[in-house]
């Protein structure tokens, strides 16, 4: 079987790719460019997809022996990833672009290309696993339950879910960085990444400010009561549940508890506002059932990555929206990340947080 | 190491990407391996073993400049063509710039070496100015007397372009610089060994060659100066190269493109013909076999070996990759430092809207190319052209 695996030069997807070769498949390796790579002199940009990196992927392929391309994908990363990215935090919100990566760029127009270059699927190094059960096909956590990434990938429709291929999903960290000792490849012992790929040194605040300069106005910081703080130099440098950097003296810690992207206003209080056990989600994906959930169903829900799943439940509402209670007050639920919803180990669904 | 599992799927690979570099000729090959092993000696060397080195580059000397038709004292070996270009362009630059002259002339469709040094040069402080180009791919001669001051020190503009094998008319721009007291070069990188090249007949002053682009080394290359041109040592150290490129030679390099020259000379005018006719029933096959297809620059004088094709509603990025996958080798002008395609400057400079910078293939043919290659392109093209064209959006988006 011919298959496409998505090498972003790391070591998750470099044994996914040696793996699908090793039993016996027509891998081909696509690594896609998402920014300009600038001189070499230029220095050390992103943390992922760097000139680097790709040449990583490429040497990774020719010790396994397969194809490596590398398809510019800039333009189409600034059109979709980066610009909601950008749009997200100029609208208070906090944007999740990993996910929207997966499915708007790894999952459609590079799925698209595989298929004109005669592969049905395309694999990836994410730790998740894809099951058919019935008619559906799920999308599950993956064997290591500290690397899942299942949380990244809820917005796959079916027929992206029935194209992919997660070789990694089950097996642990250790296990794939022994696979690619065994395997022999260079990126065995490379550090894993950890900022978004295309900011560079982490700094958002910047990067949002230099695309969309209209955001970098002052605001004000509010108490809970409406009483002014202080003044802020931008809304797009805060998220919520954020404690450093607020520039306001207080005896008691405070927290960012919301985000007024039309007044500017950033209201500021103690951990315990930032409770809450009911939230709404937008452009919700139901991978697991087949018709939206009309009828409460309990589900365990996470609310970003790093969150340990609370139970609660779900309930369809109209226009592709859903409703969550929680059974205990959650902390932080942030606009703009995902809540996805699991039973067991299986995604329900999952939405973008109003 | 190696792609070997995937070799064993594609059972005939064929090569039309001659522009990017072409395969050593074996007797290239055996020179050089005789060169590496026994006449490794230091041409700047007193003794023996130097003076064997010393010979067989005055004998490569002698080949190169008759491939151009210039004196063997007029020629200054180097890495390739970007590094001629460089000499070329920044040793005359920088020679001329006590007479406080600081203007330079190229046009939109240079090579990158051409083009990116031009660049830095204008961020210390010289006027550039690029010509334009008409859909033909040709420079007009107007527009270069329009852009030539007093000011301008120097003109370059290639013979041939690389991406659509278009030739100017160098000998008619060479005369027009040369008239208002500017420096004339040419970047003859796709041209020498290809078609016949002659540096009196074009009139000009500099002239860049390489010898991995007519079945030599990479690493070779030479810039032809005229006798007289003042221009600054891109590299100072020992006196090689009569002081105008210090550094050893590299002497199996330069002796492997000594033999190229020749054989390149021996060959040219059967081989252009035959690649001419290979090339013409390219087109017309793809012509006839593809729909939405388009010649680029096809109405211009072009060199015998190279056309580029544009294909409507097929990205090249993709269309280039399924051809590797089908066992066919072509390119796209240009490539990024990743090796990703990126929109054609060459095409965009000759006024075509943005998609057909962005569907062009090149097609360059070289002296292993058989009619069976081609008409195996033929056969396979139109079925990954379709398969390409009718990706529809199967894939649903969120």
């Amino acid at each position: 079987m011919r298959v496409v695996v998505a090498m972003s030069g790391g070591v998750d997807s470099s044994v996914a790719a040696a793996l699908l070769a090793e039993q016996g498949h027509d891998v081909i390796g696509l690594s896609m460019q998402l920014y300009p790579q600038g001189d070499a002199s230029s220095g050390h940009f992103g943390s992922c997809c760097t000139l680097d990196d790709l040449n990583d992927a490429r040497r990774v392929a020719s010790t396994v022996g397969f194809p490596h391309y590398i398809l510019n994908f800039e333009q189409r990363f600034q059109e979709t990833v980066v610009s909601d990215f950008v749009r997200e935090y100029a609208s208070g919100r906090t944007p999740l672009p990993c996910a929207h990566c997966n499915s708007d760029l790894k999952f459609s127009t590079l799925l698209e290309r595989a298929h004109g270059f005669g592969a049905a699927s395309v694999a990836t190094g994410h730790y998740a696993q894809v099951e058919r059960r019935g008619t559906r096909w799920l999308l599950k956590r993956s064997v290591d339950r500290e690397k899942d990434q299942s949380y990244f990938l809820f917005p796959l429709t079916q027929d992206q879910l029935a194209s992919a291929l997660f070789p990694v999903g089950t097996l642990t960290k250790t296990q794939v960085r022994r696979e690619a000792r065994r395997l022999e490849l260079q990126v065995a012992e490379k550090p894993d990444s950890q900022e978004i790929c295309f900011v560079p040194d982490g700094d958002y605040a910047s990067f949002v400010a230099a695309k969309a300069p209209r955001v970098a106005h002052a605001g004000a910081i509010l108490a809970e009561g409406g009483e002014r703080l202080g003044t802020h130099s931008g809304i797009h440098r805060f998220t919520i549940g954020q404690r450093k950097g607020l520039g306001v003296s207080s005896p008691a810690p405070l927290y960012v508890l919301r985000i007024d992207a039309d007044s500017g206003d950033v209201t500021v209080g103690p951990k315990s506002s930032l409770e809450r056990t009911t939230l709404t989600a937008s452009g919700v994906n139901w991978v697991s059932t087949e018709d939206a959930p009309a009828a409460w169903i309990p589900v365990t829900s996470q609310i970003r990555h790093r969150h340990v799943p609370a139970p609660g439940r779900v309930r369809a509402l109209e226009n592709e929206r859903a409703e969550i209670e929680f059974d205990a007050p959650q902390s932080a639920v942030t606009p703009g990340q995902a809540v996805v919803f699991y039973q067991d180990e299986v995604v329900v669904g999952g939405g973008w947080i109003d | 190491m190696g792609l070997t599992r995937n070799a064993t799927l594609v059972r005939v690979r064929i090569y039309l990407d001659h522009n990017a570099t072409t395969p050593p000729a074996a007797e290239v090959v055996d020179r050089m391996a005789g060169a590496l092993r026994e006449q490794f000696g230091n041409p700047s060397s007193v003794h023996h073993f130097g003076q064997v080195a010393k010979s067989a580059l005055d004998e490569a000397r002698s080949a190169t400049a008759a491939l151009v038709g210039g004196d063997p004292s007029e020629i200054v070996f180097t890495s390739g063509g970007t590094e001629s270009d460089n000499f070329a362009i920044r040793g005359v630059a920088e020679a001329l710039e006590v007479t406080g002259r600081k203007h330079l002339i190229a046009t939109a469709i240079e090579h990158e070496a051409v083009l990116t040094t031009l660049k830095a040069l204008a961020r210390r402080g010289w006027k550039t100015t690029l010509l334009p180009v008409d859909q033909s791919g040709i420079v007009a001669p107007e527009a270069l007397e329009e852009a030539l001051t007093d000011e301008t020190v120097l003109v370059s503009i290639m013979h041939a372009n690389n991406e659509i094998g278009t030739i100017q008319p160098i000998a008619q721009l060479a005369r027009i610089a040369r008239a208002r007291g500017a420096v004339f070069h040419t970047d003859a990188v796709q041209t020498a060994g290809k078609i016949p090249v002659d540096v009196k007949a074009l009139g000009v002053d500099l002239l860049s060659l390489s010898a991995h682009k007519f079945y030599g080394p990479k690493g070779a290359g030479a810039l032809w100066i005229r006798r007289g041109v003042r221009l600054h040592a891109p590299m100072t150290g020992g006196k090689q190269e009569r002081g105008r490129r210090a550094g050893t030679e590299n002497v199996a390099g330069i002796i492997g493109m000594g033999v190229a020259a020749q054989l390149a000379q021996h060959k040219m005018a059967a081989e252009g013909e035959r690649l001419a006719v290979l090339r013409d029933r390219l087109e017309g096959g793809i012509l006839a076999s593809v729909g939405g297809t388009a010649i680029n620059g096809a109405r211009s004088p072009r060199v015998p070996n190279t056309t580029n094709i544009s294909f409507d509603r097929v990205e090249a990025e993709s269309l280039l990759i399924a051809l590797d996958l089908a066992g066919i080798a072509v390119s796209t002008g240009s490539a990024c430092s990743s090796g990703t395609l990126e929109p054609s400057h060459v095409l965009k400079a000759m006024g075509f809207p943005a998609h057909r910078t962005q569907n062009s293939i090149r097609f360059s043919l070289g002296l292993a190319n058989t009619e069976a290659d081609i008409q195996r392109v033929i056969e396979v093209l139109p079925g990954v052209v379709e398969k390409l064209r009718n990706l529809t959006r199967t894939v649903a988006r969120v």
